[in-house]
């Protein structure tokens, strides 16, 4: 059965060896996405769109419908993984430790309730004391990555990167957090809520530009539609509505890439982490 | 020209991707799509397509990684098979 299983597999990477030879040759001048689609567009999208970096400009403005679904399977995966895994079950074993004392207690009666406060602290079972050094490294490195992930989102236009790269990269700055203090300290400052909050908006900041361009008169996610609503600026209006996309598809991954994160490595309870 | 350093990538490419699938334990299999992730986004880079590469590099070998991580760390770490 190994045996056959292989020579299957082996024939088939055959096969598409094979078929990959009618490709185009990388680059090839003379293939056929070369000869019509992209003259039109190394020719026409700086003055069509005031974008230097075409390929956003492809994505967002050209096709943009494309995008808008790409954000919307972002938030269904989020979707999903929240309805697979989300846990809301009250824990029946939970670790506390008395502060002044340090004493550790193991309660196993689900109607004990311990209020976690000055006196008492909610303990991960597999407690170990955050080290130091990664906590301090960490504090330092994550406000720079967010930066650099506000920079990404902000010149998706002008050079690689946009709203989808972005937003991992933020997400995995608030992802650092959890790992390096942990799993609690994130859902403290970010909390569930918050975060589905976001992801909707992102999804909603998209679709509904588009649909202001309707109500402007003009088609869906056309947003050449929206120069009244900046006359200090018309001839950019492409740029500004490629950029609120963006932000729209950052905001909606940051929130997803937290929401996967949390629900895989706590297993839908949001209490205890990596 | 760049045709040694794709020449290079790519063993390398293939030598991960043979070695993610014959490694027995789980977390080193994260390890190496990361790495197979990485030398993609280095491909993609000696193409031309910067846009796609930094996607690779940020959703391929980081944040993908981190969740395979931590499906290992709430499943097994060794495979059946």
């Amino acid at each position: 059965m190994k045996f056959l299983g292989f020579v299957i597999v082996c024939l088939t990477g055959g096969l598409l060896l094979y078929g990959t030879m009618d490709l185009p040759d990388w680059g090839d001048p003379a293939s056929p996405a070369s000869t019509h689609l992209s003259d039109y567009y190394i020719e026409h999208i700086l003055e069509e769109t005031r974008v230097p970096n075409l390929v956003t400009a492809v994505l967002a403005d050209y096709r943009g419908y494309d995008t808008m679904f790409e954000t919307a399977v972002v938030f269904c995966a989020g979707l999903a993984c929240f309805l697979l895994l989300r846990d809301f079950r009250p824990k029946k074993d939970r670790y506390f430790r008395h502060i002044p004392t340090g004493v550790m207690l193991h309660v196993k009666n689900p109607e004990i309730r311990i209020i976690p406060g000055n006196e008492f602290e909610h303990m991960d079972r597999e407690w170990v004391p955050s080290d130091r050094i990664i906590k301090t490294v960490c504090r330092i490195l994550i406000p720079f990555i967010q930066i650099y992930a506000l920079y990404v989102v902000a010149h998706g236009d002008f050079s690689p990167g946009g709203g989808f790269q972005g937003g991992v990269i933020f997400g995995s700055s608030l992802i650092l957090m959890a790992i390096s203090y942990n799993l609690k300290t994130l859902m403290k400052r970010v909390t569930e809520k918050f975060l589905s909050i976001f992801a909707a908006t992102g999804v909603l900041i998209y679709v509904g530009l588009g649909v202001l361009a309707m109500i402007m008169g003009g088609r869906f996610l056309d947003y050449g539609m929206l120069a009244p609503l900046v006359p200090w600026d018309p001839g950019h209006i492409r740029a500004l509505g490629m950029l609120g996309v963006e932000i729209g598809v950052g905001i909606a991954v940051m929130a997803v890439m937290v929401i996967i994160y949390v629900n895989i490595v706590s297993e839908g309870r949001h209490d205890e982490g990596l | 020209m760049l045709w040694p350093i794709d020449l290079i990538v790519l063993t390398f490419v293939i030598f991960c991707a043979v070695a993610a699938i014959t490694v027995k334990d789980l977390l080193g299999t994260a390890i190496l799509f990361s790495a197979y992730s990485f030398l993609m986004c280095l491909l993609w880079a000696v193409m031309g397509a910067v846009d796609v590469a930094f996607t690779e590099a940020s959703v391929g070998a980081g944040v993908s990684t981190v969740f395979l991580v931590a499906a290992v760390f709430r499943t097994s770490r060794r495979t059946k098979d």
